[in-house]
């Protein structure tokens, strides 16, 4: 028999450490809906996502209560509508996203992802007219995400996409003004994108994957908070220790659950994504991980070391925990999403070139961050050229989710709500980079050798 | 299949008793018990067979969370598996 305090133990990290299951998502292929006609696409889209998703959240919960772990999130991705569409003879991709939004109330998940383009080199027409249908798409629909792929390692940086992603994303923020630029919470765009993330709102279903598929990502900053306490003042050798330890169990989770979930949609296991994603409840922050190590406020000196560590710990100790390991796997840093960020940004101490240094060496990039309404196209392009050209050199994956909130000054704050949490509005440099912006055109690969 | 059932709360008399009678009207079958007494706190794992339960498990893990709100415990039912994972290699 299981010994008694194992069983305590699991049951505490579940009940009063946060531990939970983040996402389970089902990636579906829609390469089989393409249509001439926008509005027969579109019925095939909602046709298929509804027949293959329609047992997912039931399976969720039943497996949420035989094995007494909460499963946060049932979402779904899909393959690129960029691709999807474009055989339509439309200028807006619109009714796609209508289409996906209504697939995903029709079957209860919370958020569908893949109103994507993937045009790390170049854009095709279809591409285009995706960016160009994305404020309006994220105004009409309630759960739809989107992403764009901007720049990789291998092709380097599309400058014009970058261009176009700043406007779409001011855009965006003005159709969604009453909700203080709400739309841009579910739009990102990425250099590096993976095709198997689970997390939103960058989960699109890649094209090398199959028809469909299981990932799960797990979560679990508060475990390892509690863990840390109990090493206070130990060497670094003992802090990367327990977070492997503790990373280990939580993946452990998330394996039993996506291959449970699995089996019983009949869909392949795709991958666990070792992440630790935060939420807005105290005591299930990233940041509080930080500060344990012995940072005063997160985003002094010293945190990137601090989160360097805990993201590399976590991958050790997770990978061997899952047959299959992919998705983002990493610390996530989203500012809106995390109690301690919150606190660590309203105390001026968290900047934005801080947040920009901490993405070198953790999972994704500048991820829920509100921004004055006034900060211009330009300088969001510049942002986001910024932490793409991190990406590119690093070979990771880096992303930028911003939000330019409409009305909202530096101090005020942007409420989102539930799972998004509220945002403090960070400085942005008032000086210009409209010229660098407008340049347009590529910028090269970077040489994968001589690396200094 | 096996499952854990943890019972938690204030020591009283007749909890096992309770709790045994309503796992055996969904015909599940105890396989083992260890339990004890802290400071007046009563702690008991089972390990229980629910392979012939009467309902589905997680309409069980229900009834029994349910019984546990009406006896003023905690008592949950969890299917072994998650306690191997995490702490088995």
């Amino acid at each position: 028999m299981i010994n008694q305090k194992d069983i305590l133990y699991t049951q505490e990290m579940i009940n009063k450490r946060h531990l939970d299951i983040r996402t389970i998502t089902m990636g579906i292929s829609l390469l089989d809906c393409m249509d001439t006609d926008v509005n027969v696409c579109a019925q095939k889209i909602y046709d298929k996502i509804t027949l293959r998703a329609k047992d997912l959240v039931q399976v969720g919960q039943e497996i949420e209560k035989e094995f007494g772990i909460p499963i946060v999130n049932k979402r779904i991705s899909v393959t690129p509508i960029s691709l999807v569409g474009a055989a339509c003879q439309t200028d807006s991709y619109v009714p796609l996203a209508v289409a996906m939004d209504n697939a995903a109330k029709a079957v209860g998940v919370n958020f569908i992802g893949g109103f994507s383009a993937l045009v790390q080199k170049g854009c095709t027409d279809s591409d285009w007219k995706l960016m160009r249908s994305i404020p309006e798409a994220l105004a009409r629909t309630e759960r739809v995400c989107s992403s764009v792929n901007v720049g990789s390692t291998k092709a380097g940086i599309n400058m014009d996409a970058v261009a176009e992603m700043g406007r779409i994303i001011k855009k965006t923020a003005e159709l969604t003004a009453e909700n203080y630029g709400l739309g841009c919470a579910k739009l990102v765009v990425f250099a590096n994108a993976v095709e198997d993330n689970p997390f939103m709102a960058g989960a699109f279903h890649g094209v090398g994957e199959a028809e469909t598929v299981l990932n799960v990502g797990v979560s679990g900053p508060g475990v390892v908070y509690h863990a840390l306490q109990s090493v206070k003042g130990q060497p670094f050798d003992t802090v990367a220790e327990t977070i492997k330890r503790t990373a280990f169990q939580i993946t452990r989770m998330g394996q039993i659950v996506g291959v449970e979930a699995s089996r019983r949609l009949g869909v392949p296991f795709g991958i666990v994504d070792l992440s630790l994603a935060p939420t807005p409840a105290v005591g299930d922050s990233v940041a509080r991980i930080l500060e344990e190590m012995g940072l005063q406020v997160c985003g002094t000196h010293g945190t990137t070391a601090a989160l360097a560590l805990l993201n590399d710990a976590v991958k050790k100790g997770g990978v061997m925990a899952s047959n299959h390991v992919g998705g983002l796997s990493g610390a996530f840093i989203p500012v809106s999403e995390d109690e301690g960020m919150i606190a660590a940004a309203e105390s001026g101490v968290l900047t934005l070139s801080k947040l920009e240094a901490m993405t070198c060496v953790c999972s994704v990039g500048l991820d829920m961050i509100a921004v004055p309404g006034t900060t211009s196209a330009e300088t969001v392009s510049a942002i986001i050229a910024d932490e793409a050209a991190i990406g590119m050199v690093n070979s990771k994956t880096t992303a930028v989710r911003i939000i330019p909130a409409p009305g909202l000054q530096v101090g005020d704050r942007v409420e989102m709500g539930g799972l998004l949490g509220s945002a403090p509005v960070m400085p942005v440099h008032e000086q210009s980079a409209a010229a660098f912006v407008a340049r347009g055109g590529r910028i090269p690969a970077p040489l994968q050798s001589l690396k200094n | 299949m096996k499952a854990v059932v943890t019972v938690v709360g204030k020591d009283r008399v007749g909890i096992i008793a309770q709790v045994c009678a309503a796992l055996a009207e969904s015909n599940v079958n105890v396989l083992d018990i260890s339990q004890t007494v802290m400071q007046g706190y009563f702690t008991m794992m089972m390990v229980v067979d629910v392979s012939a339960a009467a309902v589905p498990l997680a309409q069980l893990c229900q009834t029994m969370e349910d019984k546990g709100a009406e006896m003023g415990l905690s008592i949950r039912l969890q299917r072994e598996d998650i306690f191997d994972a995490m702490h088995r290699v």
